[in-house]
C-alpha cells in the first residue's frame, strides 16, 4: 500500500511541471481517483478495527492537531512549520487520505509561552481526542508538553534540531538530533579549512550549551583547541564586546549558535567590525533560509550553515515540494531546514499509519522504527529504532540573495545518537 | 467627605466592615460556587492559573497601593515560591527506580543532561515537604528582607527602588538561565507528577488544587485586611502621603517598609507554589521583568488600593489576555500597554475606582445602608504617577 503511493510519487516527480503542478493541487482528477479507494478501504478498515483507543476517527475522517506558536516571539520561526504541516495534510487529504480517511486538522495556538503549549497540549489529547500532534519548536515547548503525551499517551511529530538527552514512546523527533548536526560539519571545516581553533558563541539556553559541549569536545578530541565560548541571554543585542574577544584570539573558525533577534545584531555588529565572512571562517547551527529573511543576505554572505536541508537542493523531490509550498503560500516564502521536517511528520504518520493498520497511538510508537519516506525533500529518511530519523549532514554557504550554496553532504545517511558516549 | 487619602475619618470604620466583608463573600461564592460550576475543568484550572497571579496583585495592593511601595520585582518571589515546591516535587519524580535511564539515576533529568554526577547541597533538603512549605514562604521573605534592609535603611524609595527590583528581576533569570545544570535553564524545572504520592496531573487532583487555591486567596485577604485595618496600616498609608511628618513623629519607616516587602514577597510565593502545583512546571519566563511589570498591571487595572479590585483585576486582564492573544496577536501587547498608560492617566483607582465612583453609589439608592457610603479614598492622578 504505502509503497504504491511512494511510486506514484516519483511518477508525478517525472511529469513536466505545468501537469506536474496541476496534479499536486488535485484540481481535477485526483479527488475523483482518491474518492474510490478510499470507500473501498474505509470498508476493508472498519473504524472499530483501526481505532481501539476512542481517538477521533470516523468512517471517512481522521482528526489531528497543529500546535505551534502563531503569536508571540516564536511565531516567525513556527509559521514556516505550520505551513509545512499544512501542504502535507492537503497533499495526503488528495491522495485519499489516510486509511482511506481524510485528515481534520484542529489547529491551537501556543502563544510561545511554554504553560500555554501544554495546556493547548491537553485540550488536543483530552477534548479533541486527536490521534496526532504535529508542533512545538523551541526545546522548553516541547520539555513542557511531553509530561502531558505522556499522560495522555498522545502522539507528538517535533520537527526542530534539537540538543537531543530525549527519547519519548510519544515523540518522533523529525529534525537532527545534535550530532547529526554537528560532528560532520566540523570534521568538513578541519579538513576543508585546516581549522586549529574554534570559538563557539551561542544564546543561553540548553540547546546551544548542549551542542558546544559536543563541539568542544569533539574539537578536543581531534587535538584543535577551542579558545572562547560565550553565551549570551535570548534577545541579547549588543556582541561588540565578543567580537573584540574574537578579533584577539583570532579564530580559525567562528562556530555560532546564536538564536532568534540576536542573529540580526550579531551579524551586523560583526560587519560593522569589518569581520569579512569571506576571508573569516563562520559556521553556524543555527541560520536557516527563515533567519536569513530577518538577518539580510548582504550580512551574512559567505557564512556556512550546518544543516540537513537547503532549499536550494537540487533533486525532484524538493523541486516539487519547493513549487507545491510558493504556490501554497506564495512565491516570496522561503523554506527552512525545520520547515522542510515539519513537512516529514504528516507523512511518516501516514506511512506509520498505513503499516500498522491503526491509528492508535501505541501501535503507531511500535511500527515507526524502520518506516520509509523517499518523498521527502531532503532526500530519503528512515525512522531509527529511537525515533529519530537517519538523515544526511549538509553544509551551505549563505548568498546575498538569502539562499545556500550547498557545498557538502555526507555520503551516508548518519545515525541519530541522542545520548551519544563520549560526548557528555 | 474623603479630603485626602491619608484622613479615614473614625465615623465610617463600620461602615467599611460591612462593604469590605459582602464584597469577599461574593468574591468566594463566585469562585468557590459559580465558576466551578458554570466551567469545565480545564477552563477552570486556568482560573486557577490566574488566581495564583492575583496572590502577587493582593501583595501589591499592600506594598504599592497603601504604602506607595513600587515593586517592579514581585515575579522574583513568585518564582522563588513557585521553584520551591518545584525542587520538592522534582525530586519526588526522580526516585531512583523512575530515573534508572540515567547515568545517574536519583537525580533530577536535568542535572544528569548537565553531567551533574550527585544532587547539589542544596537541593538536598528539598526532599522533605514540611521543608519545602516552608521555604516557599522563608526564601522569598528573607530575600525581600536582605533587599529592604539594604533599600530602606539607606532611604532609597520612589523610582530608584522600583529600578533596582526591576535589576533583581534581571539578575534572577540570568542566574536560573545560566546555571542550568542546578536549575534546569530556560526549560525550567518540568515534568512533575506526584506530591506526596497523589498525582497532581488528574482531573480530580485538579479541582481540589483549584478550590485549595481559591480558599488560600480567601484566607489572604482576609489577613491582608487585617493589615490594612490595623494600627500598622494606617502608619503604611501615613509614609506613603507624608514620610517625613512619619519619621518625626519618632517611627522608624523603614522598618515598616521592610515589613510590608517581606509580607508581599510572601504572599507571591505562595501564588508560585500554587502555580507550580497547578501547571505542572516552572521555568524562568515567570521570573523576569515581563512579567513582574505585568503583575503590577494587574494591580493597576483592578484598583490599587482595592484588595478585591486586584483579584478581579487579574481575572479580567488574563481573560482578556488569553481571547485577545488568540484575535489580535500583533496588537496585544500595545493594548497592554496602553492599559497601563490609561490606567495612570486617567482612572488611578482602576476597576475599583470605577465602581466606588458610579457603580456603589447607585446601589447605595437602591439599598440604603452605612456600607453603600464607604467608598475607598480616591487619590488624585498625581500621586498616582509617582
Amino acid at each position: 500500500m504505502s509503497s504504491d503511493k511512494i511510486n506514484a510519487d516519483k511518477t508525478i516527480g517525472g511529469l513536466p511541471s505545468p501537469l506536474r503542478r496541476k496534479l499536486l493541487l488535485g484540481m481535477a482528477a485526483l479527488p475523483a481517483v482518491g474518492l474510490l479507494p478510499r470507500g473501498a478501504l474505509a470498508q476493508a478498515l472498519p473504524t472499530d478495527a483501526v481505532n481501539t483507543t476512542k481517538l477521533a476517527v470516523t468512517d471517512s475522517t481522521v482528526k489531528v492537531g497543529i500546535l505551534h506558536s502563531t503569536t508571540g516571539t516564536m511565531a516567525i520561526s513556527e509559521t514556516g512549520s505550520v505551513q509545512a504541516e499544512k501542504l502535507a495534510i492537503a497533499q495526503i487529504n488528495e491522495m485519499g487520505g489516510v486509511l482511506g480517511r481524510k485528515i481534520e486538522v484542529i489547529q491551537e495556538d501556543g502563544a510561545s509561552d511554554w504553560p500555554t503549549f501544554a495546556e493547548k497540549a491537553r485540550k488536543l489529547l483530552v477534548e479533541d481526542k486527536v490521534a496526532a500532534v504535529f508542533g512545538c519548536w523551541t526545546s522548553a515547548s516541547r520539555k513542557a508538553v511531553l509530561p502531558v503525551f505522556e499522560q495522555y499517551n498522545g502522539m507528538l511529530y517535533y520537527p526542530t534540531f534539537y540538543e537531543g538527552l530525549e527519547q519519548s514512546k510519544n515523540v518522533i523527533y523529525t529534525g537532527q538530533e545534535a550530532t547529526q548536526q554537528i560532528l560532520a560539519g566540523l570534521d568538513w571545516v578541519t579538513k576543508e579549512k585546516g581549522a586549529k581553533s574554534f570559538f563557539l558563541i551561542g544564546s543561553d539556553y540548553i540547546w546551544p550549551r548542549t551542542s558546544n559541549k559536543i563541539a568542544r569536545k569533539h574539537i578536543e578530541m581531534h587535538g584543535q583547541k577551542v579558545v572562547g565560548e560565550e553565551y549570551f541571554p535570548l534577545g541579547h543585542t549588543q556582541f561588540n564586546s565578543v567580537i573584540n574577544k574574537i578579533k584577539l584570539t583570532k579564530p580559525d573558525v567562528i562556530y555560532a549558535s546564536v538564536v532568534g533577534g540576536s542573529n540580526v545584531a550579531f551579524y551586523k555588529q560583526l560587519k560593522a567590525a569589518g569581520i569579512d565572512l569571506n576571508k573569516q571562517t563562520l559556521m553556524t547551527i543555527s541560520v536557516t533560509e527563515d533567519e536569513m529573511l530577518g538577518i539580510g543576505g548582504e550580512n551574512i554572505a559567505g557564512a556556512y550553515a550546518c544543516m540537513k536541508y537547503f532549499q536550494s537542493l537540487k533533486n525532484p523531490n524538493n523541486e516539487k515540494f519547493v513549487a507545491a509550498f510558493k504556490k501554497m503560500w506564495g512565491g516570496e516564502s522561503v523554506i527552512g531546514d525545520v520547515t522542510q521536517a515539519g513537512y516529514l511528520g504528516p507523512w511518516l504518520w501516514k506511512l506509520t499509519a498505513e503499516k500498522a493498520k491503526s491509528f492508535d497511538v501505541d501501535k503507531i510508537a511500535a511500527a515507526s522504527p524502520g518506516i520509509e519516506f523517499t518523498g521527502a525533500p531532503e532526500g530519503y529518511v528512515r525512522v531509527h529504532e529511537n525515533h529519530h530519523l537517519w538523515s544526511k549532514t549538509r553544509v551551505g554557504r549563505a548568498r546575498t540573495d538569502g539562499q545556500f550554496d550547498v557545498v557538502f553532504e555526507t555520503a551516508d545517511l548518519i545515525e541519530p545518537n541522542p545520548f551519544p558516549k563520549g560526548y557528555q | 467627605m474623603t479630603r485626602t487619602p491619608q484622613s479615614l475619618p473614625q465615623g465610617r470604620r463600620l461602615g467599611r466592615i460591612d462593604g469590605d466583608v459582602a464584597g469577599i463573600l461574593l468574591l468566594a461564592a463566585l469562585l468557590i460556587i459559580v465558576l466551578p460550576l458554570g466551567l469545565d475543568i480545564f477552563r477552570l484550572n486556568m482560573v486557577g492559573k490566574y488566581l495564583t497571579y492575583a496572590f502577587v496583585a493582593l501583595g501589591l495592593v499592600l506594598c504599592w497601593g497603601s504604602a506607595g511601595i513600587l515593586s517592579l520585582g514581585q515575579g522574583i518571589f513568585f518564582g522563588i515560591g513557585g521553584y520551591c515546591m518545584a525542587m520538592f516535587l522534582k525530586l519526588e519524580a526522580s526516585s531512583p527506580e523512575a530515573t534508572k535511564i540515567q547515568s545517574t539515576p536519583g537525580i533530577p533529568d536535568f542535572m544528569d543532561w548537565n553531567q551533574l554526577k550527585e544532587l547539589p547541597w542544596f537541593w538536598e533538603p528539598f526532599h522533605s515537604l514540611t521543608f519545602a512549605t516552608i521555604a516557599v514562604v522563608a526564601v522569598p521573605a528573607l530575600l525581600a528582607f536582605i533587599v529592604g534592609l539594604a533599600m530602606f535603611k539607606r532611604r532609597v524609595g520612589g523610582v530608584y527602588f522600583a529600578i533596582i527590583t526591576q535589576a533583581f528581576a534581571a539578575i534572577l533569570t540570568i542566574l536560573i538561565i545560566g546555571q542550568q545544570g542546578y536549575t534546569g535553564g530556560i526549560n525550567g524545572i518540568t515534568d512533575l507528577r506526584t506530591l506526596k504520592g497523589w498525582d497532581i496531573r488528574t482531573d480530580e487532583a485538579k479541582l481540589v488544587l483549584y478550590f485549595v487555591n481559591a480558599a488560600l486567596l480567601i484566607g489572604c485577604i482576609l489577613l491582608c485586611l487585617h493589615v490594612r485595618r490595623s494600627k500598622l496600616g494606617r502608619i503604611l498609608v501615613a509614609l506613603r502621603d507624608k514620610e517625613d511628618r512619619v519619621r518625626f513623629s519618632g517611627y522608624d519607616v523603614a522598618n515598616f517598609k521592610i515589613f510590608v516587602f517581606c509580607f508581599a514577597a510572601a504572599l507571591s510565593a505562595v501564588g508560585g507554589a500554587m502555580f507550580t502545583l497547578q501547571v505542572g512546571f516552572m521555568s524562568p519566563s515567570f521570573v523576569g521583568i515581563v512579567p513582574s511589570i505585568e503583575m503590577v498591571i494587574y494591580c493597576a487595572v483592578g484598583g490599587r488600593l482595592s484588595l478585591l479590585g486586584a483579584v478581579y483585576g487579574t481575572l479580567l486582564v488574563n481573560w482578556a489576555k488569553t481571547m485577545l492573544s488568540e484575535s489580535f496577536p500583533e496588537l496585544w501587547l500595545f493594548a497592554m500597554g496602553a492599559l497601563f498608560i490609561g490606567v495612570v492617566m486617567v482612572f488611578p483607582n482602576g476597576l475599583a475606582g470605577l465602581y466606588q465612583q458610579f457603580i456603589a453609589p447607585r446601589l447605595g439608592r437602591l439599598l440604603p445602608r452605612p456600607a453603600s457610603r464607604a467608598s475607598a479614598p480616591i487619590i488624585p492622578p498625581h500621586t498616582a504617577a509617582d
